[in-house]
């Protein structure tokens, strides 16, 4: 069992969690990911890694409601141990192979979607460990589900808050920000990294493409084992199929084909549907719809 | 008593009824029926079964013991050789190895080893027998990584030599490919893949799960900050192929590999797992290797109409007789000479079917058999809503990229001794497929084995 330190609520169906797990601690690396099991019957779910403590052997999680398995994972937060946390899995951003000279040479753009925030905190931490303080483009629907902005703020260069609704920051999608500093406000990046849903990346991917700025992304697609051993998370990168377990989870963002990653994304969604259906209707789930078996 | 040139049969569960559950097919002797096929060993001197063995179980010995009664004295004996002696019973390829060599089956039909050896491991499972341990400890580490045959096989032997053991397994549940591979109806992973781990166990050996080797920790680092004194690398051959033809990224395309770990290890066959998996209507298995049955029947079980689409012939195929036999009697369609040439799939991206290409057998090949060509103008296409490749799995990188100094071939195996396990880096031993890419249960135990003879006069030095 991996004992659960502390749990805290970010937003209405988010959930952060810093779970003992010393073999994922000891040598983690920004970018890395680690699957969890919830208890014995439990599906194995990636979470990208958000923070670690190595002194500790402690890691970081951030996980968002998108089915009956992390519903039921992050449910009034009761839960007191995970049953299984492996990792790290995957490879470790790039930025971390980078020299501080090399680092020091470019400015980097964060563009962090939703949940996105999570897995890009531990890379801007990292950045600042080393003298280097990125920008951050925060976006989210609404103001209520804007998470981890103090945090950034504190390891971030210039952190720009926008919400879909404009109830927050300033008013619209990412893309528009990115667009707005680098064509109105001056700004120049030679780097993006993105991090949110695939449809975020995708449209962040495409505005770069036209600014001229090298974009990386981090997918999350669907996984099992993510050792390699399945290849469910295939996807296809500049006509090459990789596994985004094991050759990612970071891409060149400019050569992923996302159209179809989205596709594989929707594989079990009308199963996980009615799985959600029936752990919120509980006993009176009578299943006379018709539709569910 | 039946004519001793014939098998005692084995109860099976009827075909029909069994394509609709996950219940083992092969429901395995009595003791009064074993005690029968037992009575069938001539007990030969020079005894060409124990030869056939990769872990030269002393096959007259137990069966003569099988045949006075004895079972438990049965048990001790094959629990010498083999670790796993209810899951050899069930899935090695006896009629290649120790039954293929056997006398009886000159005029006719060999003695039934494997399914004497399955009788003995469940009655002592069932009365609670373990194996012996004797050995007094010896105060020297050695790491396994990974607890699949190989690795358990190994594990199992240093620890009855008195070492001290601790296997690493990269899954949450131990077993390797007997968990996540081979399905329920062939091998119940509760009452059979669970109690020889147990036994394993029992033997003093420590299993560490979730530890990716190569991630969590690596092999320098086990030897130079961890202390252990020696390495067996048994991390299989996990990596599915994937043929390369145009759509197979589709929603529906799996490898049998996927397929098989959601309804084996995650149990998503089950209606209340938390895992999903593919409901289909139509299914077409690409491959004829045993994954491939065991996909295919995995697939019937849960509703499906399901076809192994195979460019050879049914003389070709590489799964085991009993398996084509029993895949057959449960209703799977087989396309032989049949090779798909593109997967079609919807607006929205799901499969519909597959075109395919009739095929005819040419000239022999490098392997010996013949090389199939295509008919020209046979192309037709294959409903489906969900197809399986199973072309064969190749080892996992992850450990061979990670570790200085150890050797792999142009097929990414690790290079090691066959008959003793040692590779290129000192104190690291390796086998089963992580070193002959995907074979059998076997094959990996008797490479365990040796192994642990190489590592045991290793670390006598």
């Amino acid at each position: 069992m991996y004992r659960i330190v502390k749990k805290t609520q970010l937003a209405n169906s988010i959930a952060l969690m810093e779970t003992e797990a010393p073999m994922v601690a000891r040598g983690c690396q920004p970018g890395q990911f680690v699957i969890v099991r919830m208890d014995e019957d439990g599906e194995r779910i990636p979470l990208t890694i958000c923070d670690y403590d190595r002194e500790k052997g402690t890691v970081t999680l951030v996980i968002q409601v998108v089915g009956a398995e992390t519903r039921r994972m992050t449910k009034d937060l009761k839960l007191e141990a995970f049953h299984d946390v492996v990792g790290p899995l995957g490879c470790p951003s790039e930025l971390v192979e980078k020299t501080d000279e090399e680092l020091k040479a470019m400015k980097i753009v964060f563009v962090a979607g939703g949940l996105g925030t999570a897995p890009v905190y531990p890379q801007v931490k990292y950045l600042h460990s080393r003298g280097i303080d990125a920008d951050v483009i925060i976006g989210a629907k609404t103001k209520d589900i804007v998470i981890l902005e103090e945090e950034m703020k504190a390891v971030a260069g210039n952190v720009y808050v926008t919400t879909d609704d404009g109830s927050y920051g300033r008013s619209g999608m990412v893309t528009q920000t990115l667009q707005d500093l680098v064509e109105k406000e001056g700004k120049h990046y030679d780097l993006c990294v993105a991090i949110g849903p695939m449809i975020m990346m995708k449209f962040v991917c495409k505005l770069t493409e036209t600014l001229n700025i090298p974009t990386i992304v981090s997918m999350n697609p669907i996984m099992v084992d993510g050792t390699g051993m399945c290849g469910a998370c295939r996807i296809t990168v500049d006509g090459q199929v990789k596994f985004a377990c094991v050759d990612g989870p970071e891409f060149d963002g400019h050569k992923v084909n996302f159209d179809e990653a989205m596709r594989r994304t929707q594989l079990y969604k009308t199963q996980e549907g009615r799985a959600m259906l029936a752990l919120e209707e509980g006993d009176t789930h009578h299943g006379g719809c018709g539709n569910c078996e | 008593m039946g004519d001793v040139n014939v098998k005692v049969p084995v109860r099976e569960q009827d075909a029909k009824e069994r394509a609709t559950n996950f219940k083992e097919v092969c429901l395995g002797y009595n003791q009064e029926e074993a005690q029968e096929e037992a009575s069938r060993c001539l007990n030969c001197k020079n005894a060409r079964c124990i030869l056939g063995c990769p872990v030269a179980i002393n096959i007259p010995g137990f069966i003569q013991e099988v045949k006075a009664g004895n079972i438990e004295k049965a048990y001790q004996i094959i629990s010498e050789s083999s670790a796993l002696p209810a899951v050899c019973g069930r899935v090695c390829p006896q009629e290649t190895q120790c039954e293929g060599q056997c006398v009886r089956g000159i005029k006719g039909e060999a003695v039934s080893i494997g399914k004497l050896e399955r009788f003995v491991a469940d009655w002592a499972s069932e009365h609670g027998i373990k194996p012996e341990v004797t050995a007094e400890k010896k105060g020297k580490k050695v790491a396994v990584i990974g607890s699949g045959p190989s690795g358990l096989t190994c594990a199992g032997d240093l620890a009855k030599m008195g070492y001290n053991v601790t296997i690493f397994e990269a899954l949450h549940e131990p077993g390797g490919v007997l968990v996540y591979g081979i399905p329920e109806f062939r091998l119940p992973k509760t009452d059979v893949v669970a109690k020889e781990i147990e036994n394993v166990r029992s033997l003093g050996v420590k299993i560490e799960t979730n530890v990716v080797i190569g991630k969590s920790i690596t092999i320098d680092e086990l030897i130079e900050e961890e202390g252990f004194d020696a390495v067996f690398v048994g991390s299989g051959a996990g990596l599915p192929k994937f043929m390369g033809i145009p759509g197979e990224n589709a929603n529906g395309v799996f490898s049998a590999n996927e397929y098989l770990t959601r309804s084996n290890l995650m149990k998503s066959f089950r209606e209340d797992s938390n895992t999903p998996i593919m409901k289909s209507k139509k299914v077409a298995v690409v491959g004829g290797g045993n994954v491939a049955m065991d996909a295919a029947r995995t697939a019937l079980r849960l509703g499906a109409e399901v076809h192994i689409v195979y460019r050879r012939s049914e003389e070709e195929l590489p799964a085991r007789v009993e398996e084509v036999h029993h895949a057959k009697e449960e209703g799977i369609i087989f396309d032989l000479l049949t090779n798909p040439t593109e997967i079609l799939s919807d607006e929205k991206g799901w499969v519909t079917g597959m075109k395919c290409v009739r095929m005819e057998l040419g000239e022999p090949d490098e392997s010996g058999r013949r090389r199939p060509v295509v008919v020209p103008g046979s192309e037709f296409v294959l409903e489906a809503d969900t197809v399986i490749m199973s072309l064969g799995t190749s080892p996992n990188p992850l450990i061979s990229s990670t570790t200085k100094g150890l050797e792999v071939n142009k097929y990414k195996c690790i290079v090691a001794s066959e008959e003793n396990g040692a590779t290129s880096k000192e104190g690291v031993y390796a086998g089963g497929d992580a070193v002959t890419g995907a074979a059998t249960v076997i094959l990996a135990m008797g490479a365990g084995k040796a192994a642990a003879k190489g590592i045991h006069e290793f670390l006598s030095k």
